[in-house]
């Protein structure tokens, strides 16, 4: 057997192949799920237990590893704290608790510490999450990168969104700019930040954008995801795959800020890989679509923006982008170590 | 005025994110197309030589827009590919013998044939102790090697494009006494002559834009008087490459072979007559090895005699590789040789994103961004998509 490379954190193709073959594959069955919910039977962006015939408890858990551990826009706190949050949103839940545990190197400041858990006690204030238990543990100087959080994120949810029900027809919308937060991470990293800088992480919860609309518009949301690692084309790959369909996205739709797109071409990164921390992608029904567009620009998501389509079910899951100048590529999964460590 | 953001937004309007004038380019190609078929001529095939332009032809899905029987496919556009084996099994050789490397990224993980001390690139070398240092620039080598005694050697791996940079460092006598070069240039013009006498018809050329600023527009006229190619130096965006093809299709349908220069911002007739000139002062023009291909006439760049103190191979006893030595290059299966003179595709080749990806290359095509294979594997539809 060969060793883990960063390429197989980054989210990508790499990553995939990994889980399923060293994790997955191990796991009996039975054990991936719990009888009438949501597990590793299905991955998505976190799991669900029925508690009766009309609810779930929707929880997910995430390690944060960013670096460097202060960005602009943000720190590993809010990032860890909206990551949760984000990630029991897209299963279609209310988010109502976490419980978090960090682990510090031997040396780590007190007074970053309480930065960062005021950060993170600052995202959860605002969206009325309770913080109801963790742990903490110290490394030996050396033996780890300043710190870790891990995170458990708990919600409820009346009706799942699984991105394998997507269906022909339905269109794809963006919530916001994409690519911010892997670009921001990335030029705060190569030392690349200029000083008057717009590069900045768009590390936030979802939470005022995605629970109206879920209570609204539930079982009309085919799938919904935030495109952290691997960025919008891994999530539009998973769906596609996960779903059996084609998707067409039209490259001069998708919402990105000229300085990210600067960046991005000065350094030959590819804004599709790159994540955003603060942007919601949502597959839904072509007659709500038009109206959870508007409802997204009144919510102040003025730059959502409907990307693409689901066109064809029967091929084996396809990306396809139309071009700035109306060509057609497929837009693949991201492979490598795209940027490691942004999250 | 307009500042320099104000331009690239202004270029980037007219040549890149325009379908309004790709559609239009289009439908002239359509036109074009339909009367050669008129005329008898069923299929065009047009070949670049580099490897920015088939990012442009796979990036923006040019192939899916134009007409199916206009093929387009890659030529010999990439110089990390076509570095032969025994150059990076020297590098290897050397930093594992404590010589500090210097090498681009894009040949760091460029694999050798043969291993040396089981090592077979530049990134297992520094991974077991050997020294490879990555630079962006010649300058930074410089600089960095100024700073301490040890010794150096420079990949110099490169067309026409890179090679003044050298020159200009040699002549200006600031090479610093612990450096030296391996001397690994390339000349496109060579490369394209064997490329359409060896692989059969070619119907039109588009010639390197970057490469042209150096040589210029007259390096081309062969392929035009010799071959009867029409040949078109091009831009990089996607509208310069349709413009490009049209032309190409105009000059077809007209029975003519010129040298047309589509990329007029950068590229002029006669080229950088500067740059020429100090290449010419350091290097002289030999005989080449191409990887996977073999020896070329008058394709490579080796430094004149009175510039020998400055070549590594000579300097640490190494020989220049000569064409009876010279031994099939690429690793069992490996298809690279094929692929770079545009007799099959990427997807042509079984190992294609099966034992070899941009993550673990198993053939030099798939290492640097400017390599097909690598190009291809980052979005799939070198091929059609409709």
């Amino acid at each position: 057997m060969g060793r883990i490379t960063l390429a197989h954190g980054s989210g990508g193709r790499e990553m995939n192949q990994l889980l399923e073959e060293l994790i997955f594959r191990k796991i009996p069955s039975w054990m991936k799920f719990v009888e009438g919910g949501l597990g590793i039977d299905f991955p998505d962006d976190a799991a669900a237990i029925p508690i009766d015939k009309e609810r779930y408890i929707v929880v997910t858990t995430d390690s944060y590893t960013v670096s460097p551990i202060f960005f602009p826009g943000g720190d590993i706190g809010r990032l860890a704290a909206s990551g949760t949050i984000n990630d029991v949103l897209m299963l279609g839940g209310v988010p109502i608790a976490a419980l978090d545990s960090i682990v510090v190197e031997e040396g780590f400041e007190e007074e970053v510490l309480e930065k960062i858990l005021e950060s993170i006690l600052t995202v959860f204030e605002s969206v009325d999450v309770k913080l109801i238990g963790g742990d903490f543990k110290v490394m030996p100087k050396g033996q780890l990168d300043k710190i870790i959080i891990s995170m458990v994120g708990l919600g409820i949810a009346e009706h799942l969104i699984i991105d394998k029900n997507l269906e022909v027809g339905d269109k794809i919308i963006v919530s916001g700019p994409i690519a911010e937060h892997g670009v921001a991470i990335y030029a705060s990293r190569e030392e690349l930040m200029l000083e008057d800088s717009q590069l900045r992480s768009d590390v936030k919860p979802l939470t005022d954008l995605m629970i109206p609309i879920v209570k609204k518009y539930g079982r009309d949301i085919h799938a919904a995801s935030d495109p952290t690692r691997g960025g919008l084309a891994m999530t539009l790959n998973n769906w596609a795959l996960s779903s059996n369909t084609t998707i067409v996205i039209d490259e001069e739709k998708i919402p990105m800020r000229e300085a990210v797109k600067n960046f991005c071409e000065m350094l030959g990164l590819d804004p599709f890989t790159l994540a955003s921390e603060g942007v919601a992608v949502l597959g839904v029904a072509d007659e709500v679509s038009e109206e959870i567009l508007q409802q997204m620009h009144s919510a102040g998501y003025s730059e959502a923006e409907i990307i693409g389509e689901v066109r064809a079910k029967e091929d084996m899951g396809l990306v396809i982008v139309k071009t700035s100048i109306g060509g057609y590529r497929i837009l693949e999964q991201p492979v490598g170590e795209i940027v490691p460590r942004i999250c | 005025m307009l500042n320099r953001s104000d331009l690239r937004i202004a270029n980037n309007r007219f040549f890149r994110n325009n379908r309004e004038l790709a559609l239009k380019i289009v439908k002239i190609i359509e036109t074009l197309s339909k009367n050669l078929n008129r005329k008898g001529v069923d299929r065009v095939k047009i070949m670049n030589f580099c490897g920015t332009h088939e990012w442009t032809t796979t990036h923006y899905g040019l192939r899916s827009i134009l007409p199916e029987n206009i093929e387009l496919v890659a030529g010999p556009g990439c110089p990390v590919c076509i570095t032969p084996s025994y150059y990076i099994e020297v590098a290897v050789k050397l930093s594992l013998e404590g010589i500090r490397v210097y090498t681009y990224g894009d040949a760091y993980k460029l694999p050798a044939v043969k291993s040396v001390k089981e090592v077979k690139n530049l990134a297992e070398a520094r991974s077991i102790g050997g020294e490879v240092s990555i630079v962006y620039s010649l300058l930074d080598a410089v600089k960095d090697a100024k700073k301490d005694e040890r010794e150096s050697v420079f990949l110099a791996i490169g067309f026409e494009t890179t090679y003044p940079i050298y020159a200009s460092i040699i002549l200006r006598n600031i090479v610093p006494r612990n450096f030296s070069f391996i001397v690994v240039g390339r000349l496109t013009p060579p490369a394209a002559r064997y490329a359409v006498e060896k692989v059969g018809r070619v119907d039109g050329i588009i010639a390197p834009g970057h490469v042209s600023t150096v040589i210029g527009g007259e390096a081309w006229k062969m392929l035009s008087e010799d071959y009867g190619i029409p040949t078109v130096i091009s831009g990089f965006e996607p509208i310069d490459v349709l413009i490009s093809i049209a032309e190409i299709l105009k000059q077809i349908y007209e029975g003519r072979s010129d040298v047309v220069i589509e990329y007029t911002r950068a590229v002029s007739w006669h080229g950088n007559v500067l740059a020429k000139k100090m290449i010419e002062e350091v290097f002289e023009v030999c005989d080449a090895a191409w990887r996977g291909i073999g020896f070329i006439p008058n394709s490579g760049y080796r430094l004149r005699r009175e510039y020998l103190k400055l070549d590594g191979l000579h300097l640490y006893g190494f020989k220049e590789l000569s064409e009876r030595e010279w031994s099939y290059d690429l690793s069992i299966g490996c298809r690279c040789g094929e692929i770079i003179l545009g007799k099959i595709k990427p997807v042509d080749c079984p190992l294609f994103l099966n034992k070899c990806t941009p993550n673990v290359p198993y053939g030099p095509c798939m290492v640097s961004s400017e390599g097909t294979c690598s190009i291809w594997a980052r979005s799939r539809t070198g091929w059609r998509v409709k």
